[in-house]
């Protein structure tokens, strides 16, 4: 597909590594000459400098022959009137980020007028992804598959867990469950494992199974959902609002930490529920004052990456059950994960993982077969969702007879309201939605498993 | 630095050259030649070093601008050594410095020969030291990159190699460039051999001819080049193809994608013409007096005056007899040079056109110290950093053509031979005036100068900073 990038920030970068890999036609805008050099140096794609809502520049970008326009820059009215001129001058679709929730609201009448494909405010859906998180206890991020049928769970396995040392082949029988193991997280390597795979402590599983069916396995390994009754969030940047926003409608206790003296006190007149402490969320004396030994979760959102790693290790040293920092520097990711912080969220990936499955189900009309993809295991591997509509080789065979590619597994089948975590006598039928795990990327077609 | 990619880019490359290695052994079977066995053996080396190169997939393959202009600098002294084997091994040329000298003005598009019997040649060599030309114009790399996909920024590899002190591309996607840059190639080659062939010359000639011009390269089977053809019409059909490879490529692509007004915005473009037109008129006007007929004087002095500004050096008539005016004029065309872009050679009238504004600037900035401008080409700004690229690519060229000067002069010819002979190989023409003339050689250089020269030549091709870069020891140091 061809499509033109409009702002090269955070999560404009993002997306363009992510789609120039994927082989799309990519054009970068911005109106900083070293970005777009930047940017054009490292990836395949072309860049332009000027002004991304201007008619001359959307002209030398060729909008009018894009199938899709993404404006990301800082402003959200001029992503606005990007989408707009864009869409006038004959793109096929739009998406813009905005982030202002004075417009957020009325997104409806703006969607409708701008011809907006779709939006996207990354600090809401920041604070979303978090509070999906915080729901689950034991579970570090769960992702979900047709309409939730089917869900893949990140699990990490610790020292005294029944799960360190079993032979993968034992695992629905210890735990009594139809789940499958689909991923496998040790160190910096990834494996996509088989029945003889021996699982060890500090792995970092990926799990499939129907959701009964993965909170029975929560319950044996001895974390129940249980509601959130004490929350930290240091930093009451708009993800921390909306986060805060979010918990307090479940009844969840909210305790929200930040220096500033004005934002502390918009805040409490925002949210009279919420106990707001004017103060600094690295002083280890104001958060024993507050209680830390007594939280449920922490959640550091301050704007300083380091701060909130600080913050989140010091959590984690007074045994605050669930831990969540926002670090936006990707590049840091791998080195949290050996210091054992396991809730690490990047607005920008969340943001860019949100638009390119928008494109991906986009590239599905055009031609490609992917439902839904997930990048699990910290992007190394993939979960992709197929609809299986024409015959092909695939089609009735049972799956042990199917030579599949290497690193590849059939997760998941979803039989009209049946999940079926699939065993080697299974086959796909037709109609069948179909959940792939691969460490293979840019699979189009379900016929695309076989080696 | 990425020594692993480094090395694994130019195995590939080192592939593909074995792959168009049997290409001219394919001539030579054609034409029951013995040279077909020093292809294949040419071919078989070629691809074993280049298999032993890939054997191993780097893990890392992240690469920087710096890896880019070392890879391209060694691919092309790499693919000069292996293509001078096919010379070597048949012993058409004996020495191997020659069949090295040989290879490197085939590649870079030099053109200069180190023989003086090329009608003696078997045709498959004759075919390869052409092709040479043709697949050095538009780039080795950049073919390569129109195949197999090199590495991921393969931009640093495409800047490194094209010519012009700015390279875009066309389309986001890189391999669709190269694509479309030799798709343009192709075509306009196939059609200058169709009008050649129209024009009476045999179907070899022809092949070769047009090789010779697509590259702006030079090399004839022919000892007295175009002149040995007494046809007008052949001569005006080179004299039009040579101008047209000259061009920027990107000039094309906005034709065929009707893009009309990215052409009319062109600076590059009407300054190549016209400086072209103003050339001919002063030199025509210059040379009347030898010529017995207008349209004769006005011929000659067309085809050589876009013979050497886009660096081909073909030649119609011998210019060593022509008044000093018009030989000097033809002397500042070598260093003017074609449009970035194209296939031609020389400083290019692009980097001319913007040395010349950042001086104008400079000149503003005198008489009003505290004023701000910016430099722009074609209606856009041009980045401060491109201007300091181009300022010091002048002072390198200055001063590597300062170095070859002096060291050319221990040989044993005089001053007008030396300098012409450094101005025509560091600008890929190919022909100098003084001893050689216009249809003499460079045999009788020294081993020595031949090696200084073939140097020259891939500084001018690389324009200057690849070779540099490679060249300079701090690059590869481990810390």
């Amino acid at each position: 597909m061809r499509i033109v990038i409009v702002g090269c920030g955070k999560v404009g970068s993002a997306l363009v590594e992510q789609l120039s890999a994927e082989g799309h036609d990519i054009v970068v805008i911005d109106s900083d000459k070293e970005t777009v050099d930047g940017m054009a140096n490292m990836y395949d794609v072309i860049g332009i400098y000027g002004n991304g809502a201007s008619h001359p520049v959307q002209e030398e970008a060729e909008v009018s022959k894009a199938d899709l326009l993404i404006a990301t820059t800082s402003f959200d009215e001029l992503n606005m009137l990007c989408c707009l001129s864009a869409k006038k001058m004959g793109a096929g679709n739009t998406i813009a980020r905005i982030r202002n929730p004075e417009y957020f609201a009325q997104l409806d009448f703006l969607r409708e007028e701008l011809g907006l494909s779709m939006h996207i405010n990354p600090e809401y859906a920041t604070a979303g992804e978090i509070f999906r998180t915080l729901r689950f206890t034991s579970a570090q991020k769960i992702e979900t598959f047709a309409n939730g049928m089917i869900e893949i769970a990140e699990i990490r396995v610790t020292e005294d867990s029944v799960m360190s040392g079993l032979r993968l082949k034992d695992f629905g029988k210890v735990f009594d469950v139809k789940a499958l193991v689909c991923a496998v997280q040790r160190v910096d390597s990834i494996f996509i494992p088989d029945g003889n795979f021996v699982l060890e402590s500090g792995d970092k599983i990926s799990l499939v199974a129907a959701p009964d069916q993965a909170e029975k396995i929560f319950e044996k390994i001895g974390h129940v959902r249980k509601k959130l009754r004490n929350v930290f969030i240091i930093g009451g940047s708009r993800i921390g609002f909306y986060l805060a926003q979010m918990l307090l409608s479940t009844g969840a206790g909210v305790k929200i930490i930040d220096n500033d003296d004005k934002r502390a006190r918009y805040i409490s007149e925002e949210l009279p529920k919420a106990t707001v402490i004017l103060g600094d969320g690295t002083d280890q004396e104001l958060l024993h004052e507050e209680g830390i030994g007594n939280a449920d979760a922490l959640v550091a959102l301050t704007g300083v990456d380091e701060e909130n790693v600080i913050i989140s290790m010091y959590a984690n040293y007074m045994k605050v059950e669930k831990v969540v920092a926002k670090v936006n520097r990707s590049g840091m990711l791998s080195l949290l994960d050996n210091i054992g912080l396991d809730n690490i969220v990047s607005p920008k990936l969340i943001t860019a993982n949100m638009i390119i499955q928008y494109v991906r189900a986009m590239k599905n009309t055009l031609g490609s077969n992917v439902e839904t993809l997930y990048k699990i295991a910290r992007g190394k591997a993939e979960a992709l969702e197929f609809i299986a509509r024409q015959a092909s080789d695939v089609i009735g065979v049972p799956l042990k007879k199917l030579k599949t590619r290497k690193n590849l597994l059939i997760a998941g089948i979803i039989r009209g309201n049946q999940a079926i975590i699939p065993n080697g006598e299974d086959r796909i039928l037709m109609g069948d939605r179909v959940v792939v795990v691969t460490t293979n990327t840019r699979l189009d077609d379900l016929s695309d498993i076989l080696a | 630095m990425n020594r692993r990619m480094i090395f694994y880019i130019l195995g590939q490359i080192i592939k593909i050259l074995a792959l168009f290695l049997l290409l001219p052994a394919l001539v030579s079977v054609i034409y029951r030649e013995n040279a077909v066995y020093s292809f294949l053996i040419s071919a078989v080396i070629a691809a074993l070093i280049g298999l032993l190169l890939t054997l191993k997939k780097p893990a890392e393959k992240r690469i920087y601008a710096k890896d880019g202009f070392v890879v391209t600098a060694l691919a092309w002294i790499a693919v000069s050594l292996i293509g001078a084997l096919p010379f070597y091994i048949s012993r058409e040329i004996p020495s191997f410095i020659d069949c090295f000298f040989e290879t490197v003005s085939g590649f870079t598009t030099t053109g200069g020969t180190a023989v003086n019997n090329i009608e003696g040649f078997s045709r498959g060599l004759i075919f390869w030291r052409s092709f040479t030309h043709w697949i050095g114009g538009m780039g080795v790399l950049v073919f390569v990159m129109a195949i197999i996909p090199l590495t991921g920024r393969s931009m640093y590899l495409m800047r490194a190699e094209s010519p012009g002190p700015i390279v875009g591309k066309l389309v986001p996607k890189l391999k669709n460039t190269a694509k479309i840059l030799y798709a343009i190639y192709i075509f306009l080659t196939a059609v200058e051999v169709l009008l050649l062939i129209m024009g009476g010359m045999s179907v070899f000639d022809s092949v070769i001819h047009a090789f010779g011009t697509a590259g702006t390269g030079g090399f004839s089977n022919k000892a007295a080049s175009i002149a040995a053809y007494n046809s007008t019409y052949i001569h005006i059909v080179i004299t039009v193809f040579m101008a047209l490879f000259g061009i920027n490529f990107n000039i094309y692509f906005f034709l065929v994608t009707r893009n009309f007004r990215s052409v009319f915005k062109n600076e590059e473009l009407r300054w190549y013409l016209g400086i072209i037109a103003v050339a001919i008129i002063l030199i025509a006007v210059n040379i009347m007096p030898h010529y017995s007929n207008v349209g004769t004087a006005v011929k000659d002095a067309a085809f050589q005056t876009v013979s050497t500004i886009t660096t081909t050096g073909y030649v119609t008539a011998d210019y060593a007899e022509w008044p000093e005016f018009s030989q000097t004029i033809l002397v500042l065309l070598m260093f003017c040079g074609a449009s970035a872009g194209s296939t031609g050679g020389g400083i290019k009238v692009s980097r001319l056109l913007l040395y010349a504004k950042m001086s104008l600037r400079e000149l503003r900035r005198m008489l009003h110290p505290k004023s701000v401008s910016v430099v722009s080409l074609d209606g856009k700004p041009v980045g401060e950093s491109n201007l300091a690229d181009i300022g010091t690519y002048f002072a390198f060229y200055l001063i590597i053509a300062a170095i070859t000067l002096l060291l050319l002069s221990l040989d044993r010819f005089d001053f007008k031979t030396n300098f012409t002979a450094m101005a025509s190989c560091l600008n890929n023409i190919g022909p100098f005036l003084g001893r050689g003339g216009p249809f003499g050689s460079y045999s009788e250089f020294s081993a020595a100068s031949k090696l200084l020269l073939s140097l020259n030549m891939l500084f001018g091709r690389l324009e200057l900073f690849p070779l540099l870069m490679t060249l300079n020891p701090a690059i590869w140091k481990k810390h």
